[in-house]
């Protein structure tokens, strides 16, 4: 592949005689995952694909893949900025001490650190609302669980996380006020047999819905398995597995970001920003829900997406108590994103520790 | 016809020609590999090997990280090719490694946010017997009830990984860290800060340690009779036994020193170049060193040797992956290569081809 574009430059060039300086931005990107791994990883690449098909010569790209949130990720990202990258993409939540630090250093390449809370002159943060997303999983799942129990794979005790948890959860409750949750830490975003043997432990508990917050297709091949047991596409489609296990899924969508801030880097007009996006602006994307999803579930699964893009309906929406027992949001309290973004408890009813 | 037939004893010339040997194999296979991946193949053995050391976009940043990267390498290797010396294998050098960093980090960050010279000192003590303490466990079980030490210094690796864990996102948690898991960084807090001792060289304490150990190591299989016992159970386990040498006496050292240099590295690489601990905080410096113990020849400037070429295969790759765009997973590979081959050359140690007729004995 990399000896083709090889070529079609080296032709471009021929015909266009001075064209070949058009290449005059180079955006870099660095993932936690191998971009094959058919989620996270998968859609950011996507993402920087978008931006190589959208600006053609005029945009460089690289990236580097399956870089552990160590010791290795100020190294890689340092060699990135050495190499010549205007605009770096760092698309894990660990990699946020390492950016500030590299960004330090290059006052004069823009970073975006993916998911985290530290910003600088130079460093903008952008994440999307995925638990908009869980809401509707929650409904659907809540809806079509026959055992009332439902599995969650989740990878790190961080507010996004949770968030996702709470979001699933409020929803699955509203249909099905018996629905119980079993949550699993599974401390990775991607390690496909860790991911399997969750699903396998908790379809064996009984669980007929499985949620994942991590990004290997494992889970989904596991519910295949199984049988009689329904997940999620997270992160990607993972469309692989539709009608079933897969009734629907969230997929981030980065691609219109990631071309907006490139282009803010071409114009000249990059600041440094803190974005948070959701199914409205088109960040967030829910995946087609399968026939396997009674009729009556798919349209008001439908509805609230509608609701939720339009800002009409908010997934945290009062009255919520805390698991303590607190109350958090009065009736008709909606949650602030400082709340949000911070989230470090339950809400009512989810019978769990947070691990600490 | 060919065949291999045993060396009366190990030949001197291969034991030094084989690693050679299986980096020169492994550039030309590598080289076929990058080419089926369509990147040119001296480029991709140049920027590998050449690039790090001599490019002048970056060899002023990646010369000094080479140290850094092989620093760990060659501390747990030093420590691990001491046991192998003897028959020790020790396989859960990365599960010390980060019982050395949680034990050291926790003992610096009880005093924050303290300032004096000793926290340091004390961090690094605390490490090395945080380290030294979770190989004790495969240590006395073996010497005890005579289990295998394989297996459980391995399977004590995942125990340490959860232990990590919980570390991070529980009692090691920042407090001001807006309930996200990760410790406080150390690279903001001076007193416990592993800096680097000259600026831009990347020689930091843990690469100094790493220099010591490779002197230490040698004068004690060389010159000192604890070593001559510990090579000496390696190579005649029952004449050692007949001279008098206490057994379960070299596997508790043995274990002991590889688990607390594997423990001292993971401080210093806690409290320098990583910052923090966090979940991910091990990136598998523990099972790299077991193949830089081999490729060193289990001989401390060997391993020296080794660990500085891991090191430039391991930051060599990552530009290959960035200036080739050639995928992560065959830089994997390329590594996995050289122990490959350094592995098949090695029966040339002890064996040699013959050609022709099978002599009649």
């Amino acid at each position: 592949m990399h000896r083709r574009t090889l070529l079609a430059s080296a032709a471009l060039a021929l015909t266009l005689g001075q064209a070949a300086a058009a290449q005059d931005v180079t955006a870099g990107f660095i993932y936690v995952g191998p971009v094959g791994d058919g989620g996270w990883t998968y859609e950011h690449d996507q993402g920087r694909l978008a931006v190589e098909e959208h600006f053609g010569d005029q945009v460089k790209t690289i990236y580097q893949e399956s870089v552990p949130e160590g010791a290795d990720a100020e190294r890689a990202i340092t060699q990135m900025a050495l190499s010549g990258a205007d605009i770096i993409f760092t698309t894990s939540f660990g990699y946020m001490d390492p950016t500030i630090a590299v960004a330090e250093k290059f006052p004069d390449v823009k970073f975006e650190h993916a998911t985290g809370y530290k910003r600088a002159d130079n460093v903008s943060i952008y994440s999307a609302r995925f638990y908009e997303g869980r809401a509707i999983q929650g409904h659907i799942a809540g809806s079509m669980t026959e055992t009332n129990k439902i599995g969650y794979i989740a990878s790190f005790p961080i507010p996004e996380v949770i968030r996702g948890i709470n979001s699933a959860y409020l929803h699955a409750k509203k249909v099905n006020p018996d629905v119980e949750f079993s949550i699993v830490w599974a401390y990775t975003w991607f390690d496909p047999s860790k991911e399997a043997d969750a699903a396998r432990a908790l379809i064996e508990n009984g669980a007929d819905v499985i949620l994942q917050h991590t990004d290997s297709t494992a889970p989904q091949a596991a519910a295949q398995e199984a049988g009689d047991v329904i997940t999620f596409g997270q992160a990607s489609d993972m469309y692989d597995y539709a009608p079933l296990p897969r009734v629907s899924s969230i997929i981030d969508d980065w691609a219109p970001y990631y071309i907006e801030r490139v282009q803010a880097v071409i114009d000249g007009t990059w600041e440094s920003t803190d974005t948070w996006d959701g199914i409205g602006p088109g960040m967030v994307g829910i995946g087609e829900i399968t026939d396997a999803v009674p009729e009556d579930v798919k349209a008001e699964a439908l509805a609230m997406k509608e609701a939720i893009a339009s800002g009409e309906y908010h997934p945290f929406t009062g009255p919520i108590n805390k698991a303590d027992g607190s109350v958090w949001l009065e009736e008709g309290e909606v949650a602030d994103d400082g709340t949000l973004l911070g989230m470090d408890f339950y809400v009512e009813g989810i019978d769990a520790e947070i691990p600490n | 016809m060919i065949r291999l037939e045993k060396r009366p004893q190990p030949s001197r010339l291969w034991t030094g020609l084989s690693p050679v040997l299986a980096v020169l194999l492994t550039m030309v296979f590598g080289g076929v590999l990058f080419a089926f991946l369509g990147a040119n193949p001296f480029e991709a053995i140049r920027t590998i090997f050449w690039d790090p050391l001599f490019n002048t976009q970056f060899a002023g940043f990646t010369r000094p990280q080479l140290l850094v990267k092989a620093g760990p390498l060659i501390l747990i290797a030093i420590g691990l090719s001491i046991g192998f010396r003897a028959g020790i294998w020790n396989i859960g050098a990365e599960g010390q490694y980060i019982m050395g960093a949680i034990c050291g980090a926790a003992a610096g960050l009880a005093v924050y946010p303290a300032s004096s010279f000793l926290i340091l000192p004390m961090m690094i003590l605390f490490g090395a017997l945080g380290g030294w303490a979770w190989a004790m466990i495969p240590g006395i079980l073996k010497t005890r009830f005579g289990t295998n030490e394989i297996l459980v210094s391995l399977m004590l690796v995942y125990v340490a990984e959860n232990i990590l864990a919980t570390a991070s996102s529980g009692f090691l948690r920042n407090p001001e860290g807006r309930g996200f898991p990760g410790s406080r960084n150390f690279k903001e807090w001076d007193a416990a800060h592993n800096a680097e001792l000259i600026s831009g060289t990347g020689m930091h304490w843990g690469v100094l340690f790493a220099f010591l150990a490779v002197i230490g190591a040698y004068v004690l299989l060389t010159r000192h009779i604890l070593g001559f016992n510990i090579r000496l159970t390696g190579e005649a386990p029952r004449a050692a036994r007949f001279s008098g040498v206490n057994p379960a006496r070299i596997v508790l050292f043995c274990l002991g020193i590889s688990g607390a240099l594997a423990g001292m590295a993971g401080l210093f690489e806690v409290a320098g170049p990583a910052g923090q601990i966090s979940i991910d905080f091990n990136s598998g410096y523990g099972f790299t060193a077991i193949i830089v113990a081999f490729l060193g020849r289990l001989h401390p400037v060997g391993i020296l040797l080794a660990g500085l070429l891991m090191a430039l295969t391991y930051i060599g790759g990552e530009l290959a992956q960035l200036m080739l765009g050639v995928p992560g997973a065959s830089i994997q590979l390329f590594q996995g290569m050289l122990l490959f081959f350094l592995l098949g050359v090695d029966v040339f140690t002890n064996y040699r081809l013959r050609l022709g007729q099978r002599e009649t004995a």
